[in-house]
Formats: C-alpha cells, structure tokens, sequence
C-alpha cells in the first residue's frame, strides 16, 4: 500500500516535471472568459492530450500586461485594447462576440430597461426600484474594478465611463454573480456566458441578452472577446497551435455551449 | 581525549555560527523588504506631491484622461476601521481576560481559554465568508440599505478577528499583577470585583496598552476579510458606506497596474504608508511592554 502510494506520488512528481516549461500554454486575464476558455481547454485536450493549458484570471488589463511583460504566452482580454496596449505591441484576435448582461436578483420584478434607464441607475441618478417599476427597495449598483474589460467595455457602451457611482466594486465576474444572487437590492453587469440561474438578465432596449441577439447584433452592449499577443515575440509551438485551433471554425460549437457568439467567418 | 575534546568544541562552534545565521537572514530578509518598500514607494510620493498624495480625496488611478492619486479616503479608513476594531475588541477582549485570569473557576478558563485560541487559528478568509453570508445581509435589511457591506462591517470582522490577541495579552497581564496587591485591596474592604477594576487592571495597564497596540497592528495589516464585507469603493469613510482601506486597495489594483507606470508606483506607495503606520504601531507596542517592565 504504502510502496503503491509512493510510486504514485513519484509518478505524479514527474509528470509535473515533464509537463513543465514544455508543453503548456499559459493564458492570463479576463475573468468574464473563463466559461469559453475552459469549453476550448477541454475541446483542445481532445486533439492534443500532451499539452496543457494554464489558465488564470486575473482580468482584462492585468492579461494584457503579462502579454507585454511576458509573464504568459497569450492574454485574455474581454474589451478592446487602448491604443496605448497596441502602440506598445499588443494585438488582439477576435475569439467570439460577447454580450453583457444585466443582471439583478431573481425576485427583483423589474426585467426591462432601456440604456438610458440603465445610464441614469448607474450613475446613481436614480436609486429607487420603484420607478423603474419594482417594489419599494434601494438599488445597490455593483460593478467590477477599474480595470475589468467587463466595466471597460460597458460604461463604454452606455456612455458613463468614469462616472458610474458604484456601491461595491468586485474583483471577478463570479463575485458579481454571487453577490446579485444574495441581494434583492442589486444590479450588476456580467458577461453573458457567466449568466446562471441563481440571477436574471434583464432585456435592454426591448431585446433579451441571448446568443442569437448578440450574435445578430441586436443586443445593444456587446464586446469582443480577445486572444492577445504582442507583435514581434515569437509563440511558442504549444501556443502557436492552441492559437491555430481557437481561430478555426472548429471551435464554434464549443463558443455556443459556453454562451458566447463565434465571430461570423 | 583532547580529541574529544577539541571536536566537542568544533560541533559547538559550528551550531552557534548555524543559529547565528538563522537569525541574521531573518533580520536580513526585513531589511530587504523594508529597503524595497522604500525605495519603491519614495518615487511617486515625490511625483504626486506629498501633500496630494496623504490629503487628496480622490483615489481614481485608472482614469484614463486624469487619474487621479489621493489616499487620504483609504488611509482614513484604515485608521477608522482599526479604532473601530479596538472599540468594540478591546473592552470585550479586555472583560474576557479578567473573566478568565480572575474570576472563573480553573476548569472554565481552560475550556474557554482553549476555545478563544481556536478563535485565533480561523483563517482569515473564512472570517469573512462569515461576515459576508451572515453579517452584511443583516445589515442590509435591519437599516434598509442598499447594501450591507461597509465599514461597520468590516470593524465588525476585524473586532472578531483581533479578540484572541487582545484577550491573550492581557490576561498574561493581569495574571502577573502581585497577589499581594489583591491583599492588600481587599484587607481594606474592597469587594472582589473593586479590587479587579480599581486595583489589577491599572497595575495592568502598561501589557494592556500593549495588548490593544497589538490588535491595531493585526486589524491595519489585515487584508482578506475585509476584502470580502467591505464593498471596495474609496470614498470617504462613513460607517455605513462602501470603503477600501490601504490593504485591499494594494490587493484589487496589483495585477492591473503596468509595471513601472505611476500607478504601480503608486501603490508602492501605499505600500509604504502602510508600513509606517504599523511600525509605529509595533514601536509604542515596544515602548509600552518596556514601561510595563520598568514597573
């Protein structure tokens, strides 16, 4: 038993070794992609077992930097890059198109706004439920940490970037889903793909935040979902051949499952 | 023998020189981070303006047109949370110590003394888990917020979480108050009760000083709990606001922040600030405990 055991932890030690440097990908960044990047991992381990993908989620920005620094092979970026990104090397590849649901807690009665309903909760012009329609409670806004392409991309598409008047700030897009889920007084923003049933997408401008809105263009907060690398910095094999296979069309069933809309080829 | 002798002494020598390097690369590796924490905070202090820096009310580094670098909201927060920590930790904490050096019967202090350490060894995160699925939804519907999270929250956490340093320290304290004090006090005809509060807890003062120290130094440096109750807005501190304090603003920032731009800088800086704050802290901890001694 022991001896058996022992053979085993050996045995792990080594593969740990050997899958070192080698063969795996390090990805970084968004956390609003972890949905997609693991339905891609897992597909990617199908037709190359040998070769890992680690992959973290530190956000959007945090992904971009460790492209440029080199502390990843390929960055995770769930809004356009700056132009500052790009002047320093970063290029961004379009994965898929993403839409940005808003959400509130299931029991919340109100299921509609418009953009300029959202733009007035947001930015803390209005904070009672009752005039959006719903019962007589305070709305709580919660929103991602300066930085998050989840908060870059839609203070962009509302147009209140800088002036959101937040009552929590959250560090991923799991945090916001769980936090709207444990308060009747919230709304928040999440990708589409992370949306789950523990809270409820509200429709924008009449249109519902769905796969087929998004990918129609529709749904009025979309971004894009980005494979950052930085020009001129040679990808490793295992990277260059993740890169080759989330740019084919192969992927596209795997997007769908994961709640994302492929980029129309 | 001399043989014998001589490698008795070389195997001595050889394990002093191994303690002593021990300890010189404790005391090495806190002067390399402080020199670090300097060195890398200093820049930006300078390039924001000190002023700016310690008193501005804005706290808005990714702005991209005008970021801006003001700590005085998370640095008072700080300060306010770790009061607050104490307000409600140290009088608790300080009862308990008197509870369990004083009054209770032997059997009782053990089991409470033991049940307090295991209160000292809950990790910080689940503190705040805690905190997050009990405390800040009370909150939330007890006040009709928005929102529960907020800096009462987060003292709530931090009282809880400094209480077994608090009650550890002091009860050392009040147990090393001469007996012939009590004696005295109570040959007098002081009640028992009259001889705990007017006779050990001054002659305690100087450890208890040095208990409460101690706590603002866990609740400044504390980072996760809070993280999770506090709501991580930097406003101005306000009981019932959303706050970010000088550790989880370094925590929520970190990884976002180019390397070598004013805003990682910047966080050096708070960096630095911080440790000033609790190196003070751990200063009149040693001054306090040296006067106790003195006593």
């Amino acid at each position: 038993m022991g001896k058996r055991a022992a053979a085993f932890l050996l045995a792990l030690l080594l593969a740990g070794c050997g899958g070192g440097t080698a063969r795996t990908v390090e990805l970084d960044g968004s956390t609003a992609m972890s949905g997609v990047v693991a339905a891609l991992q897992e597909a990617f381990r199908q037709r190359e077992p040998g070769i890992r993908i680690n992959c973290s989620g530190s956000g959007s920005g945090a992904g971009i930097e460790g492209v440029l620094e080199g502390r990843c092979d390929i960055g995770l970026s769930s809004r356009e890059l700056t132009e500052e990104e790009a002047a320093r090397g970063a290029v961004g590849r379009m994965l898929a198109l993403d839409g940005i649901a808003v959400i509130v807690h299931p029991d919340n009665p109100v299921s509609a706004l418009t953009r300029e309903q959202l733009a007035a909760v947001f930015t803390g012009k209005i904070d009672r439920w009752t005039e959006q329609g719903g019962e007589d409670r305070p709305v709580a806004v919660y929103g991602r940490e300066a930085g998050s392409g989840t908060r870059t991309a839609f203070e962009a598409a509302l147009g209140v970037t800088d002036r959101c008047a937040y009552r929590n700030e959250y560090c991923s897009t799991g945090d916001v889903v769980g936090n709207v889920a444990a308060n009747p007084n919230a709304i928040g923003y999440v990708s589409l793909s992370s949306v789950n049933g523990t809270v409820k997408a509200l429709s924008v401008d009449g249109v519902r935040c769905r796969l087929d809105t998004v990918r129609d263009g529709t749904y009025p907060i979309c971004r894009p979902f980005l494979l950052v690398t930085r020009e001129g910095t040679a990808l490793s094999e295992e990277a260059g051949a993740f890169l080759d296979f989330a740019e084919s069309e192969e992927v596209e069933p795997y997007l769908a499952m994961a709640g994302a809309a492929a980029q129309a080829w | 023998m001399q043989w014998l002798e001589r490698r008795r002494r070389r195997g001595e020598w050889a394990a002093r020189t191994l303690f002593f390097l021990c300890a010189l690369a404790a005391v090495a590796l806190l002067l390399l981070i402080a020199a670090y924490v300097i060195f890398s905070g200093l820049p930006a202090i300078r390039e924001i303006g000190p002023g700016n820096f310690l008193l501005g009310k804005t706290w808005d580094s990714a702005n991209g047109e005008n970021p801006q670098f003001g700590i005085l909201p998370l640095l008072l927060t700080s300060v306010y949370g770790a009061a607050g920590a104490m307000a409600l930790g140290v009088p608790l904490g300080l009862l308990t110590a008197l509870f369990l050096a004083k009054a209770a019967p032997k059997g009782v202090a053990a089991a409470v003394r033991y049940l307090v350490r295991l209160l000292a060894g809950i990790p910080s995160v689940v503190c705040g888990l805690v905190g997050m699925t009990v405390f800040v939804p009370f909150l939330r519907e007890k006040l009709d917020l928005p929102a529960g999270d907020s800096l009462l929250a987060a003292v709530a956490v931090l009282a809880v979480m400094i209480l077994p340093s608090v009650v550890e320290l002091a009860e050392d304290a009040l147990a090393a108050v001469p007996r012939s004090y009590e004696e005295a006090s109570l040959a007098l005809g002081a009640t028992e009760a009259e001889t705990w509060f007017r006779v050990d807890l001054p002659a305690a003062g100087s450890g208890i000083a040095a208990a409460a120290a101690l706590g603002v130094g866990r609740a400044m440096g504390e980072t996760m709990a809070i993280l999770m109750v506090a709501g991580n807005v930097a406003n101005m501190p306000g009981p019932l606001r959303s706050v970010r304090f000088l550790t989880t603003g370094i925590a929520m920032e970190m990884g976002y922040a180019a390397a070598g731009s004013l805003r990682q800088r910047a966080l050096f800086s708070i960096a630095l600030v911080l440790f000033i704050l609790i190196l003070l802290m751990n200063i009149l901890l040693h001054l306090a405990r040296g006067r106790g001694k003195e006593g």
